[in-house]
């Protein structure tokens, strides 16, 4: 016993303990702990308010329409055109504004889909238990078996590629994960104490499911939101790259990469911009993500 | 223990098989209308029906679809009438190559850094190699891939763009021209195994069993060697397993992307053109693939642990 303290440094949780409750708004709150957020997540916070702006005033930023047909092919940078013009004449600048909110905004609704239904059923799952919860989660454990792209793409072949397609199968295939994680939370919380007496007070399952078990896998449900609406942008960024997934004239960062891919053998850089945006939303969400993960839990180290 | 889980894989299987039969049937109308579009006649229809043997029930069909493809009959491209066992093979073995090679060189960095990481948790390195991995999964792969086009083959001119390889290409020039493709992969696949491998070692190194040898007041190094690492296997051959089964379908936009042919590219145009066997085959191989080193990690990992061998 030469030294007692340090060796179990290693082993203890960093993790810091939540505040204890004060009689503050929760938006003060929030700004003060954001004050004493790490760099990572401020800078993750002002990238995602960034885009919100963009697609929320994307008509009054974008200097022409969405595809509107404004100069000849892979015109150089400009002033008339800050980022020249794609495969088909139209302005970058504009299409890449654009961009902002019909990608993200059909990745966020198709993520929203997903905790819908993987949530609704996850949360039911844990709840009701037996013959459902087995039912589902063998059904899960099934459709997780097959690669995620794979089967989006086997799905897409056979409904065929439209925006509302899109959304349903990547919803539906990613709700998968959103049930496993809502199940696994929600069954630690079903055995509360105040669950039982919610049961035997006659509540019903949804009263229980809402108003009982829902506020507390609150946080790590939060968490999985920001790591899967990563998840699904990506995927439908990676679709729309091979052309499977939002389809022309829609403006989109995927397949805005792949229609202007040519001008890479010639050194412009102007192709990677989308897909720089892609990443940089994506970096920032999972920035935030971390930091939320560190300050509500300790499951940080779980993936 | 071990037979359970084989049969799962088997059952999971042939699931995975009937969904990707059943689904073609879930069209509206049927596959052959799906796939000629409104405009056919209802000649060309119904002799595509008649093609794709759709006059007959559908078990009938399920059954002689799924012997023929345990016999390596995959059946005929619709797109370009050829036998799709002929189409498949070169590719299969080609897409396998990729990521054989990519797995070589991600697998030994990727253990490395995630233990690093996980002994000196909470440093400057660990937080550092966190915000780089976070920063890499976030990032789409075809961004990566065009950004070495950029540098590596239109700046510097060392490696081709494309990865254009042919059957009689030789040994030494298929990794050469492999390099950006299995680089690009390796760049992906490194961040999602450092972490795991990260998260792993840590939540070993959180157990009981570890803080009383480090109580009684054994050497760091000698914890790690000798307590730690035999449990830790298990969870690392998992790592590793899974993230094989990852690079087998990350190649799809890899492939896409540096035109490399493989099983992938062949995907993405059959899916293009609706041509429906050829995706169905193509879709079954991958999933196959990724089922079997799934199952395979999980049998690794429940030989490497006494406990799950033995259960009371």
């Amino acid at each position: 016993m030469t030294e007692p303290t340090k060796p179990t440094s290693t082993i203890e949780s960093a993790d810091a303990m939540p505040p204890p409750p004060r009689d503050e708004s929760k938006a003060s709150i929030a700004w003060r702990e954001l004050k004493k957020a790490p760099f990572t997540a401020q800078f993750g916070i002002l990238i995602i308010i960034t885009y919100i702006t963009v697609a929320v005033f994307a008509p009054v930023l974008a200097p022409y329409g969405e595809s509107e047909i404004v100069g000849t092919e892979y015109d150089v940078w400009s002033n008339q055109f800050p980022l020249g013009t794609d495969n088909l004449g139209r302005d970058m600048m504009t299409r890449l504004i654009y961009g902002a909110r019909n990608t993200v905004g059909i990745a966020l609704i198709t993520t929203l889909l997903a905790f819908f239904l993987g949530g609704t059923l996850g949360i039911m799952a844990a709840v009701l238990g037996g013959w459902y919860d087995q039912l589902t989660s063998r059904a899960v454990d099934v459709l997780m078996a097959i690669p995620g792209l794979i089967f989006a793409m086997l799905l897409l072949t056979i409904f065929g590629t439209s925006i509302p397609s899109l959304i349903i199968i990547i919803g539906v295939l990613d709700s998968t994960r959103v049930f496993r994680i809502a199940r696994a939370v929600s069954l630690n919380v079903v055995v509360m104490d105040y669950i039982e007496s919610a049961k035997l007070r006659g509540e019903k399952v949804t009263w229980i499911a809402l108003r009982e078990v829902l506020p507390n896998i609150m946080p790590p449900l939060v968490a999985e939101f920001g790591l899967r609406f990563c998840f699904v942008f990506l995927t439908i960024s990676a679709l729309s790259f091979l052309g499977l997934g939002l389809q022309p004239p829609t403006a989109d960062w995927g397949s805005m990469v792949r229609d202007n891919a040519t001008l890479i053998t010639y050194g412009d850089i102007t192709p990677l911009l989308p897909a720089a945006a892609i990443a940089l939303l994506t970096i920032g969400v999972n920035f935030v993500v971390d930091w939320f993960l560190h300050k509500t839990s300790g499951i940080k180290d779980e993936y | 223990m071990l037979a359970q889980r084989l049969s799962l894989g088997l059952v999971t299987l042939f699931v995975i098989s009937l969904i990707i039969f059943l689904g073609v049937s879930l069209l509206p109308g049927d596959a052959a209308q799906a796939m000629l579009g409104q405009s056919a006649t209802p000649e060309t229809v119904a002799a595509l029906r008649l093609q794709m043997g759709l006059d007959q029930p559908g078990y009938l069909r399920y059954f002689s679809w799924l012997g023929g493809i345990l016999q390596g009959d995959f059946g005929i491209s619709i797109s370009n009438q050829r036998q799709i066992g002929e189409l498949l093979g070169g590719r299969f073995a080609n897409t396998l190559f990729l990521a054989v090679m990519a797995a070589i060189i991600s697998v030994p960095i990727a253990l490395t850094l995630g233990i690093l990481a996980a002994l000196y948790r909470n440093s400057v390195y660990d937080r550092l190699v966190n915000v780089i991995t976070l920063s890499s999964i976030s990032t789409p792969e075809f961004f990566v891939a065009y950004i070495l086009i950029l540098v590596f083959a239109v700046n510097l001119g060392w490696f081709p763009s494309l990865a254009n390889v042919s059957p009689d290409t030789p040994f030494f020039a298929r990794i050469y021209a492999c390099i950006l493709p299995a680089t690009t992969l390796t760049l992906v696949v490194v961040a999602h195994m450092m972490r795991m491998t990260r998260a792993a070692i840590i939540s070993l190194l959180a157990s009981p069993y570890i803080e009383m040898a480090a109580l009684k007041g054994i050497p760091k190094w000698q914890i790690i060697v000798r307590h730690a690492l035999p449990n830790a296997w298990a969870p690392i051959i998992n790592v590793i397993v899974i993230n094989l089964a990852y690079l087998i379908v990350g190649v799809v936009i890899v492939e896409v992307v540096f035109v490399y042919p493989g099983l992938g590219q062949l995907l993405v145009d059959s899916v293009q053109r609706r041509d429906l066997p050829v995706v169905q085959a193509c879709s079954l191989i991958f999933a196959a693939t990724y089922v079997l080193l799934n199952l395979i990690a999980d049998i690794l990992s429940i030989l490497t642990n006494p406990r799950l061998l033995h259960p009371k």
